[in-house]
C-alpha cells in the first residue's frame, strides 16, 4: 500500500469507510446506500461537505457554494426517504459542478468576468435554465453543492486562467491541478465531494484527473448532452464525471448519459448502463484484454517517472494475461495544430454572443455607439487567454485563410480519426500516459502559451476523434527535496459509444494497480514519504 | 421595357419568405406576429450561453414543399452554416443560414407579362433564421425586440435574368401566389413576412457581360419593388451617360422621395467567416420522403389558370386575378362547382362585385357572401329571373345581411322579379313612346343611340323589374314598325 493518507479533517477517523463522519470522503456508492438506509441523513452529509469545502477554501476549487439550496435539497431527499418514496441513483450524494454548466437561478460565470454584471464574482449571471446534466443530477436526487473553478470559459490547461483566482493542486498547493476542469478535479481529489462534473474539449477532464490523482472520464462525443454547457468548441466539448474510483465515475456517467433532443449532436442510441457490470469484475477478467500502445504517444517527451509508471503498468498487464501490442498513429503529429485551429475557430464564433446586450457584463462608454459597447464589454470582460484564442480562431476562418487553416485542420482531424478507429479494430483499448509530466508549478507555464498548448498532446487525439477516454491514477512520483509525491495518470481510449467496454478495462486496470483510494492531502508543505507508487498483485 | 436608350437592365431578386410554422426554426417559441416585445423568447433564440439549436421539422417540410413546387432540385444533404457579424438584434453573433450547401438548387418561377410567358430561373433556395428587430429611438437610444429572432425563412434567389421592373414585379407576384397556395407563406409584404431585395445592374444593349450591381433593400410592397427598380435603373443609366461608374453597394429605397440612397459600399461589406455549424448535423432527406412531398403538392396557380382557360373559357386576365390568392381560388372553384355552366359570368361577377368587399388577411380572405350565393345569383340572372342590375342589388343585400338568407329568399322578400311577358312590356313601350316624342323622332331620323335612353326610361317605369333585353327588342320593333307605316 502506498503511504498517501488524507488528512481530511482534524480527528477524523482515517480509512474507515463506515465512519458516520466525513461522508464526503467515502465512495458515492456507499454514501448513497447509507443515506438510503437512513444510517446518515442527507442533511448531515451536506453539512459535512460544506464544512470541508470551507476548511479547504485555500484550494480555490469553488466559485460558488450553494449552501442554502444544497441544504434544501438534502432535506427534500430525507423527506422522500422517510415517506418511503423511491430514491434516485445519487440520493444524498454531494456533486460539484463545473461553473461552465448553467444552473437555474444560481450563479454561473464559467470563470469569466463577462458573465458577471459588475466584473465581480458576487454579481454572477443567474441563468433562467438548467443544463441537461444538471437536470439529470436533480432527477437522481444528487445534491448540487456548488460550482467549481476553471480556466476562463474552459480555455486552459492549468486553471490559472480563471478570471477570479487560480485553483491549487491538493497534492501540492504550489502546483496546478491541471485544467480547465481544475476545480472539479481538486474537489474530488481533496474529498470535498465524492463526485463532480467537468467538461473536456481537448483534455480538460483527463489532464486534471491525472494531475490530481482521481478518475476522469471523457465520454464519447454526443454521449452526454451539451445542452447548457457554455460552449468552448462545439464539435469537441463533452461533459463527463470525476470520481475517486472507476465505479463511482461509472455511476455518475450512467446518470448523465443518454439522448437529448435539445442537442442535435447527441447520439440517438440509448446509453447502456455501465456501473453494475463493474461490480462483478475480477483480475481474471484481464485475461485476453487487448491493449494497444500507440508508439507516437510514447515518443513524446515524457517525464521519466511518467514513463516508468506506464512501463510498470504494461508489464503488469502482460503478467496478468492481457495482450499488449504496439500500434501506430502517424497522424498524431498533426493533432496539436489541428486542434488549436478547430477549437479556436469554433470558440471565436461561440463567444460572439458575449456582447453586453442581453446578459452579463455591459460596459457602455458614454456617448459610444454599438461598436464601442462591444469593444468595451469584450475588452474588459475577457481575459488574455480567451482574447488570444478569439483572435486565432477569427484569423483561421477569415476569407482567404479558411482553406489554408480550417479546411486543412478538418482533413487532419479526419485522418487522425480514421487511424484511431482502425487501431481500435485491432485492440480493445489504447493505453497512453494522460499527460507528459506530473502537475507543473503554478505560474510555470503561463508565460509561454505554446508550451502550455503542447502539454495537451496526449489527450487531443481522442477529442478530435470523438472517442471515449478515461484517465485514472497509475502511480506517483517519488517525493524529493524538489517536490512532494505527485500522482501520475494513465489514459485508456476506447471505441466510440462503447463506454461499457472502456469502463470495464479501466476497472480492471484499477483492480490490477490496487492504489490506495484515499483523497489527496489538501495541505501544502507536508512532506510525503517516499514510496513505491505501484503495487501489482498478480493473481494467484 | 428596357432602360431608355442604349442600356438594358438586368435584375435578380432575393426573396425572404417567413415559413408558416407554429414555432421558430430552432426552438419551441411561438412565431406569432405582434406580441409584446421580448415575450416570445427562450434561452435558444436569446442566444444564451449553453443553449443549442434543434431544427424544426415542420419548417423543413414547408421549405421542401416550396422547393418542389418551384422545380428546384432538393438536395438530400444540406448544411447550416454560421454567418457571422455583430449586431444588437442578432443574439448569437451569427445567423444560422445555409451557405455553400443549400436545400435546393435551380428551378424557376414561370409567369407572364401581358400574356407572354416568361421565366425567372432560380439559383437556389435555402433555409435560414430571421434576426430580431431594432427600433431606433429619438435620443440615439435603440431598443431590441427578439420575438422575431429565429423565425424560419426561406431565401429564394433568382438568376440575374429579369429585364425590367414590370417583369420583376410580375415574377414576384407569381411567386407570392405560389407560396400562398402552398400555405408556406402568408404573403404579407407590409408586415415583412415576405421581403424582397433586388439586385439591379444595367449594361449596353447587346453586351453579354453584367454591369456592376447595386442591391436594393426595403422594398416592402409590390408597388415599391417596381418603382424602386425603375428609379435605380434610371440612376445607373444617368451615371453611365455622365461618364461615371456604378459602384457596387447596398441601397435603400425611400418611398417618400422616390429615390434610392446608399446604405453601405462594397468595402464596408462583412467578411462573414462562414463555417458549417458544429451544433447541427447536416440536414438529411430521403428520396422517398421527397417523392411523398411531391405527391402531396396542391395544384399551383398556373395549373389552375390553365384549366380555367381551357375548360371554362376564362380570359387570361380574369384567371390571373382569380388565382392570385388561394382563398380566392377556393371561392371561385366552389362557385364553379355549383354553377359550371356560367363560368365566365361567375368570374366576372366575382371580379366586379365580390372582390370589392373581400378583405385579405395573410393566408385567409374574408368574403361577405358564400360561393353558393354567388352561384345562385348568377344562375338567376342567366334564367332571367332577375336582371343584372337587380342581381347587384340582391348582392348588396346579401353582403349586408347577417342572417344568411338565400338568394331566393331575398328575391321573394323584396318582390323582385323580372317582367318579361310581352303583354306587360308592350304597355310600357307604348307609355315610353308617348312620353318621349322628340327621342322617338330622333330615332326615326337615324339617331339610334337614343334607344338606350328609351330603354332606361322603360326600366324606370318598371321599377327596374323589366327584362332589359326583351324590353329593348320590343322598343326597337315598335320604333321601326311605325317608321314603316
Amino acid at each position: 500500500m502506498a503511504p498517501h493518507r488524507a488528512a481530511p479533517h482534524e480527528g477524523a477517523p482515517q480509512g474507515d469507510h463506515d465512519a458516520p463522519r466525513d461522508g464526503a470522503s467515502q465512495a458515492a456508492r456507499a454514501l448513497r446506500e447509507r443515506v438510503a438506509r437512513g444510517d446518515v441523513s442527507a442533511e448531515q452529509v451536506v453539512s459535512e461537505a460544506l464544512e470541508r469545502i470551507d476548511a479547504h477554501a485555500e484550494l480555490g476549487a469553488f466559485l460558488h457554494v450553494a449552501r442554502g439550496a444544497a441544504q434544501d435539497q438534502a432535506r427534500a431527499v430525507d423527506a422522500k426517504r422517510r415517506a418511503g418514496e423511491p430514491l434516485g441513483a445519487l440520493a444524498g450524494v454531494p456533486v460539484a459542478v463545473k461553473d461552465s454548466l448553467v444552473t437555474r437561478d444560481a450563479p454561473t460565470t464559467a470563470g469569466s468576468r463577462i458573465l458577471t454584471r459588475t466584473g465581480e464574482l458576487q454579481s454572477a449571471w443567474r441563468p433562467p435554465y438548467d443544463a441537461h446534466v444538471v437536470e439529470r443530477l436533480r432527477a437522481s436526487d444528487a445534491i448540487l453543492i456548488g460550482k467549481t473553478n476553471l480556466d476562463e470559459l474552459a480555455m486552459g490547461s492549468s486553471s490559472e486562467h480563471s478570471a477570479f483566482f487560480p485553483v491549487k493542486n491538493p497534492w501540492d498547493l504550489t502546483r496546478s491541478p491541471g485544467g480547465s476542469s481544475g476545480g472539479s478535479a481538486a474537489s474530488v481529489s481533496a474529498a470535498l465531494t465524492p463526485l463532480s462534473l467537468g467538461s473536456d474539449t481537448g483534455g480538460s477532464i483527463r489532464q486534471p484527473a491525472a494531475f490530481c490523482g482521481v478518475v476522469g472520464l471523457k465520454p464519447s462525443y454526443g454521449r452526454v448532452s451539451r445542452y447548457g454547457l457554455v460552449a468552448f468548441a462545439s464539435s469537441l466539448d463533452v461533459v463527463g464525471p470525476f470520481a475517486r474510483d472507476v465505479r463511482d465515475a461509472a455511476l455518475l456517467f450512467d446518470v448523465i448519459a443518454g439522448h437529448d433532443p435539445r442537442d442535435q449532436t447527441s447520439a440517438r442510441a440509448p446509453s447502456a448502463p455501465t456501473a453494475e457490470a463493474l461490480e462483478r469484475l475480477t483480475l481474471q477478467d484481464l485475461e485476453g484484454l487487448r491493449v494497444g500502445l500507440p508508439r507516437e504517444h510514447y515518443e513524446a517527451e515524457l517525464h521519466p517517472e511518467v514513463r516508468a509508471a506506464l512501463n510498470r503498468l504494461q508489464a503488469a498487464l502482460t503478467e496478468a494475461g492481457a495482450t499488449v501490442v504496439e500500434t501506430r498513429l502517424p497522424s498524431t503529429r498533426y493533432a496539436v495544430a489541428s486542434y488549436y485551429v478547430i477549437a479556436t475557430a469554433e470558440a471565436s464564433s461561440n463567444l460572439s454572443r458575449f456582447d453586453g446586450v442581453r446578459f452579463g457584463l455591459r460596459a457602455e462608454p458614454s456617448g459610444g455607439d454599438l461598436h464601442a459597447l462591444y469593444a468595451e464589454t469584450r475588452g474588459r470582460g475577457f481575459g488574455a487567454e480567451v482574447k488570444r484564442r478569439i483572435l486565432l480562431g477569427t484569423y483561421a476562418l477569415s476569407a482567404g485563410y479558411y482553406d489554408a487553416y480550417y479546411r486543412r485542420a478538418q482533413a487532419a482531424r479526419r485522418a487522425i480519426t480514421a487511424e484511431l478507429e482502425a487501431a481500435l479494430e485491432q485492440v480493445d483499448v489504447l493505453l497512453t500516459p494522460t499527460a507528459p509530466e506530473p502537475a507543473f508549478r503554478l505560474g510555470e507555464r503561463t508565460r509561454d502559451p505554446l508550451a502550455m498548448y503542447l502539454t495537451d498532446l496526449l489527450t487531443l487525439p481522442a477529442s478530435l476523434a470523438g472517442l471515449p477516454a478515461i484517465s485514472l491514477p497509475c502511480g506517483f512520483t517519488g517525493a524529493s527535496q524538489e517536490h512532494l509525491a505527485l500522482p501520475i495518470g494513465c489514459q485508456l481510449i476506447g471505441r466510440r459509444l462503447r463506454e461499457p467496454e472502456l469502463l470495464r478495462a479501466a476497472r480492471l486496470v484499477e483492480l490490477l494497480l490496487d492504489l490506495p483510494g484515499e483523497p489527496a492531502p489538501a495541505l501544502g508543505g507536508r512532506p510525503a514519504q517516499q514510496g513505491e507508487a505501484l503495487t501489482t498483485q498478480p493473481t494467484t | 421595357m428596357n432602360a431608355p436608350g442604349e442600356y438594358e437592365a438586368v435584375i435578380g431578386l432575393e426573396v425572404h419568405a417567413q415559413l408558416l410554422t407554429e414555432t421558430k426554426l430552432f426552438c419551441g417559441c411561438a412565431t406569432s406576429f405582434g406580441a409584446e416585445p421580448n415575450t416570445r423568447v427562450c434561452p435558444v433564440c436569446l442566444g444564451l450561453p449553453g443553449a443549442l439549436p434543434a431544427l424544426n421539422q415542420r419548417a423543413v417540410e414547408l421549405a421542401v414543399r416550396a422547393c418542389l413546387a418551384l422545380g428546384g432540385e432538393v438536395q438530400l444533404s444540406s448544411v447550416f452554416a454560421r454567418k457571422q457579424y455583430f449586431y444588437a438584434d442578432l443574439p448569437k453573433g451569427y445567423q444560422l443560414s445555409q451557405h455553400d450547401r443549400p436545400l435546393s438548387l435551380g428551378g424557376g418561377i414561370d409567369f407572364s407579362v401581358d400574356g407572354a410567358p416568361r421565366r425567372a430561373p432560380l439559383t437556389r433556395i435555402h433555409l435560414e433564421e430571421d434576426a430580431g428587430k431594432s427600433v431606433h429611438g429619438a435620443q440615439g437610444q435603440s431598443l431590441v425586440d427578439l420575438n422575431r429572432a429565429g423565425t424560419p425563412l426561406i431565401e429564394i434567389v433568382t438568376e440575374p435574368a429579369l429585364g425590367s421592373s414590370v417583369e420583376a414585379a410580375a415574377a414576384l407576384r407569381e411567386l407570392r401566389s405560389i407560396l400562398l397556395t402552398l400555405e408556406v407563406n402568408d404573403g404579407r409584404m407590409a408586415e415583412g413576412s415576405l421581403r424582397c431585395d433586388a439586385n439591379v445592374s444595367v449594361r449596353p444593349v447587346g453586351s453579354t457581360e453584367l454591369g456592376t450591381r447595386s442591391e436594393l433593400k426595403n422594398l416592402n410592397s409590390m408597388r415599391f419593388v417596381q418603382r424602386a427598380i425603375d428609379v435605380e435603373i434610371a440612376r445607373q443609366v444617368q451615371v453611365l451617360r455622365a461618364g461615371g461608374r456604378v459602384v457596387q453597394e447596398t441601397r435603400a429605397f425611400d418611398p417618400e422621395t422616390g429615390t434610392t440612397r446608399s446604405l453601405r459600399g462594397k468595402e464596408e461589406s462583412h467578411d462573414y467567416r462562414y463555417f458549417a455549424d458544429p451544433d447541427l448535423p447536416p440536414l438529411v432527406l430521403t428520396a422517398a420522403g421527397l417523392a411523398a412531398a411531391r405527391e402531396a403538392l396542391p395544384a399551383l396557380p398556373s395549373e389552375v389558370r390553365a384549366r380555367w382557360q381551357r375548360e371554362h373559357g376564362l380570359s387570361r386576365q380574369a384567371s390571373e386575378t382569380l388565382s392570385a390568392h388561394p382563398a380566392l381560388i377556393g371561392f371561385f372553384e366552389a362557385a364553379l362547382a355549383a354553377a359550371p355552366s356560367v363560368a365566365v359570368k361567375l368570374a366576372n361577377f366575382i371580379l366586379t362585385e365580390v372582390l370589392r368587399g373581400a378583405a385579405e388577411q395573410g393566408l385567409s380572405m374574408s368574403f361577405r357572401v358564400t360561393p353558393a350565393q354567388v352561384a345562385d345569383l348568377v344562375l338567376a340572372v342567366e334564367a332571367r329571373q332577375v336582371s343584372g342590375k337587380q342581381a347587384k342589388e340582391i348582392f348588396q343585400v346579401l353582403e349586408a345581411d347577417e342572417a344568411g338568407q338565400s338568394v331566393a329568399q331575398v328575391i321573394a322578400a323584396r318582390g323582385l322579379r323580372l317582367v318579361a311577358d310581352d303583354g306587360a312590356l308592350s304597355a310600357l313601350v307604348a307609355e315610353v313612346l308617348a312620353a318621349h316624342p322628340s327621342q322617338v323622332a330622333a330615332y326615326r331620323k337615324g339617331n339610334h343611340a337614343v334607344l338606350g335612353y328609351l330603354v332606361g326610361q322603360l326600366m324606370r317605369r318598371s321599377s327596374g323589374q323589366a327584362d332589359p333585353r326583351r324590353a329593348s327588342e320590343l322598343l326597337k320593333a315598335a320604333l321601326e314598325s311605325e317608321t314603316g307605316s
